[in-house]
Parts: C-alpha cells; structure tokens; sequence
C-alpha cells in the first residue's frame, strides 16, 4: 500500500515536471517572439495553452485523489501540498505568456516596431526570468532549498529591471511625441507579464523552501529565510 | 502546563532482553499523548509500566523512575491497587466482566467500600454518560454486558475505568478490534475526556494517533526516538526514523 503510495507520488513528480518543460517551452517561444515580433510564434503560443490547462486540472485531480486515498504524512504530505500549489504557478506563468503573445500580436499590427524609437530589448530581462524559472525548478526536482534561495534574490533584480524599463519608456514618451499610445502601453506591458512570471518563480522557490525544510518563508525578509536554510543546513 | 505522570531514564527487562532502553518522558495534565512505533517497539510495555501491570509478568526488572504528580509509584512502599486506581487502563479488547451492565461499572466502586446506593447509582449514571454509552443503555442496565455490541463494550469498559475516578487513563489500542464508526465514537471521546483526564494512549493506527492526541511519542526498538506536539510530528518530524516510519517507508 505505501509502496503504491511512492509510485504515485512518483508518478505527480513526472507530470509536474512535463508541465514545467512545457510552461518553459512558452516562455521561450514568448522572449522570442517578442525579440522577433513574430506573430507566427504568437499565434502558435495562444493557440496551444489549452494542453497546459489540460495538464494542470489532470494534475490537481490526482494530487486530491492521493491525499483522499492515503492520508499521507510529513514529506509526503508537503510534497503534495507544495505541487499543487506549483502546479497553479505554472499554470498561471504559461497564462503570462499567452498574455505576451497577444502584446505581441498588437505591437505586430501597429506595423511600428522597426522604425519605433519607442523599442525595448526584452532579452536581457527575458533570459533573467527564464533563468529564474529553470531554476526554481529544478531546486524543486533536486530537493534544493539554498539553490531556491537563490531565485528570491534573482527577483529582486527582475523588480529593478522592470522599474528602469517603465523610466526608460516614460522618458522618451515625454520628450518625444507620441504618435501610438497603445503601442507604448503594450510595449511596456511585456515587462509587466515578465515580471508577473518571475514572481511565480518566486513562489515555487517558495514552496520548494517548505517542501525542505518544513517552514513556510512566504513574507518573509530575505535575510531571515538565509537563516532559515543555512540553520537547517547545518543540523 | 503542568506534568501528571513522568518517567526518568526508564530501563525495562524481560528476563535478560532489554525492552525499553533509558526513556525520559514527560505526561502533560489533561492533554492526550499517544505512542506509535512498529510491533515490538516497547510502547505497550511501556505503557504497561505506568500502571505496574508488568508487576505481574514474571522474571521482569525494571530500573529509574516513574512518577505520579512528582511521587513515585515504585518501591516497596507502594500501595499498587491504589495505583490502578488512579492510573486506569483500557484494553485492546473489551472485556466487560459477566455481570450485568450496571454491576461492570459498580464492581470497582464497591470494591473501593461504596455502598449507598444512591450514590452507586448516580456515579454509575455519571460514568455511562462521561462514556457517551448512558442513552443507549439507560432501560437494560440490568441485562448482562456481554450482550453489548463490541463498541459499546468497549464504551462500557472506559465507564468502568471512569467510575473510580482516576487521574490518567492508559489506553492499548483500545479501536483496534472495532469498526469505523465504533472507533470514531472513542475517538470523539477521547476528545472529551481530556478535560477531566490525562489520557495515554497506545495505537498502531497512524492516522488515529494523528486525530486524537496532542502529543505524540515513537518508539522504535525500545528507544524513544522523538516526541513532539503531533502537529508538528506529523507534518515535519525532526529525526529520518520517524518520518520513514509515519510514511511508511520503513524497512
């Protein structure tokens, strides 16, 4: 029976593992597409969002029908409440990026972004947020919570980066005229969606702290969650 | 919060084989505190010690200390049957003596020198109800026990135990030979038992373990492994032995 139990549990692990290499997959073909306002790419994202769906409420179901079948307890028990919760996350970061591609879709349609003054270079910031993904990741998959760790602190320059990307945008739309609002509104959007992601990131970093250590850091300061992990580190 | 019943540095023998190996532990009043661990373990002989029923295995030695609000309960000078008077115990099971209901409950007082009726009457009616078992023999307390259903044997059993108004009540698996909805019934008594009692008790049932206690105390070959609030112990226990045992993952 409790074998039965790993098997399963061993079997959530793949599946939200596949929704992970999946919400990857968008986010990458987002950057891209943005990078290349590629409406092609764009369309190909918003188009294929239903597989995650699909993924995510078939993951759910089985993460309920384990806890009802076998009560599990302790790492058992976290590792399940920690995937749904991962689960929702990569869900809601491959909602983003169909938010991306429809910024995209329009910036495409306003036939402005060659010769536009208004253009940003998202792939500085894309790589960061894609790194953080990837990262957050696999620190869930390795059981890692120093390398999780590690993400909440990438986040905090993803914040920065946002913020210089609404200056840099606000500037040139003031010292220059305006010839496209929604242009600039959907240009500037990106880093919102960007940004959105990482704190999603941010919260399967989160969980995959709890998973390990059994504490939950959500609202905690940075320097109280590094005492959090190096303290159980140590033990 | 204040400690009802304690051990110190508890060593237990049978003949030359060790069973429990320096326990240190304390019974917090009026919480229920349950010990889980594998067959074998020592939890029952464990529990055993604290009302002196291993007295009564031959060829068994017993070194350190137990104690029962702060004074011990083993020495020369101890009066055992006064003991189990205020540390009683439950059974895994029911074993309601062949006598009518009424009597099973009125045995112990009688043999504690009560004779008023009146008062027997009331205190067995006090001790049905604290049972949660008075509504549903209140019309047959006449009729013999042994016609009881396991359940309410078992409800019987802890009335008994009640009547003679102890201080702790020891609990061997005392669900175990019942069905769900029976050991619901004693779990949710458990719960109310609490308020008057220091309840101990022993499970193999995790998830009862889980439900019904505060604290809860693992064993594992004689050694008491880790003991914590059962929150806590269930959702992040600190030592790999435990949680390999609480998930299943043992040996």
């Amino acid at each position: 029976m409790k074998k039965h139990l790993q098997t399963e549990l061993e079997q959530i692990k793949k599946n939200i593992l596949e929704l992970g290499a999946m919400t990857e997959d968008r986010l990458q073909k987002a950057i891209t597409a943005v990078y290349e306002t590629n409406r092609e790419l764009a369309r190909e994202i918003i188009k294929t969002d239903y597989e995650i769906d699909n993924l995510e409420v078939e993951i759910e179901e089985e993460c309920l029908k384990i806890i009802a079948l076998h009560q599990p307890v302790a790492i058992d028990l976290r590792l399940l409440a920690v995937t749904i919760k991962i689960n929702n996350d990569l869900e809601r970061m491959a909602d983003e990026a169909v938010n991306i591609a429809h910024r995209v879709k329009a910036l495409a349609e306003s036939g402005m972004v060659d010769k536009n003054e208004f253009y940003y270079d998202y792939m500085p910031m894309g790589k960061k947020v894609r790194n953080m993904v990837k990262k957050s990741l696999n620190a869930f998959v390795n059981e890692d919570a120093r390398a999780a760790k590690d993400v909440l602190v990438a986040d905090d320059v993803v914040d920065i980066l946002r913020s210089e990307i609404y200056d840099i945008l606000r500037e040139r739309g003031d010292t220059q005229t305006i010839r496209d609002t929604g242009y600039l509104l959907n240009m500037f959007l990106i880093s919102r969606h960007l940004e959105r992601i990482a704190d999603h990131a941010t919260n399967i970093a989160e969980e995959v702290i709890y998973m390990v250590e059994g504490e939950i850091v959500r609202h905690t300061d940075i320097g109280a969650i590094d005492e959090t992990v190096s303290k159980n580190n140590e033990e | 919060m204040n400690v009802k019943m304690a051990t110190r540095n508890l060593n237990f023998y049978y003949g030359d084989f060790k069973a429990l190996s320096d326990i240190t532990l304390d019974f917090q009043e009026h919480r229920a505190t349950a010990l889980i661990g594998p067959s074998g373990c020592g939890k029952s002989t464990f529990l055993r010690c604290l009302n002196r029923m291993n007295d009564l295995i031959h060829n068994t030695r017993i070194t350190g200390e137990i104690t029962l609000d702060n004074e011990p309960i083993y020495g020369s000078r101890i009066d055992f049957v006064a003991l189990r008077r205020r540390v009683g115990m439950v059974f895994q099971k029911p074993n309601p003596f062949p006598k009518s209901i009424f009597e099973n409950i009125a045995y112990g007082l009688k043999v504690n020198g009560i004779k008023n009726k009146t008062l027997l009457a009331n205190k067995v009616e006090e001790s049905l109800k604290q049972a949660a078992l008075w509504a549903e023999v209140k019309d047959r307390l006449s009729e013999s026990a042994l016609g009881l259903s396991g359940g309410q044997q078992q409800r019987l059993c802890i009335a008994r135990a009640l009547a003679v108004e102890p201080d702790v009540v020891l609990m061997d698996e005392p669900a175990s030979a019942l069905d769900p909805i029976a050991t619901q019934k004693i779990e949710e008594l458990i719960h109310e038992l609490k308020k008057d009692y220091t309840i101990i008790i022993v499970t193999h049932n995790m998830q009862q373990a889980a439900r019904v206690s505060d604290t809860t105390a693992f064993f594992y070959m004689g050694v008491l492994i880790e003991v914590g609030d059962t929150d806590t112990l269930f959702t992040r226990p600190q030592k790999q032995q435990t949680e390999d045992y609480i998930t299943g993952r043992f040996g």
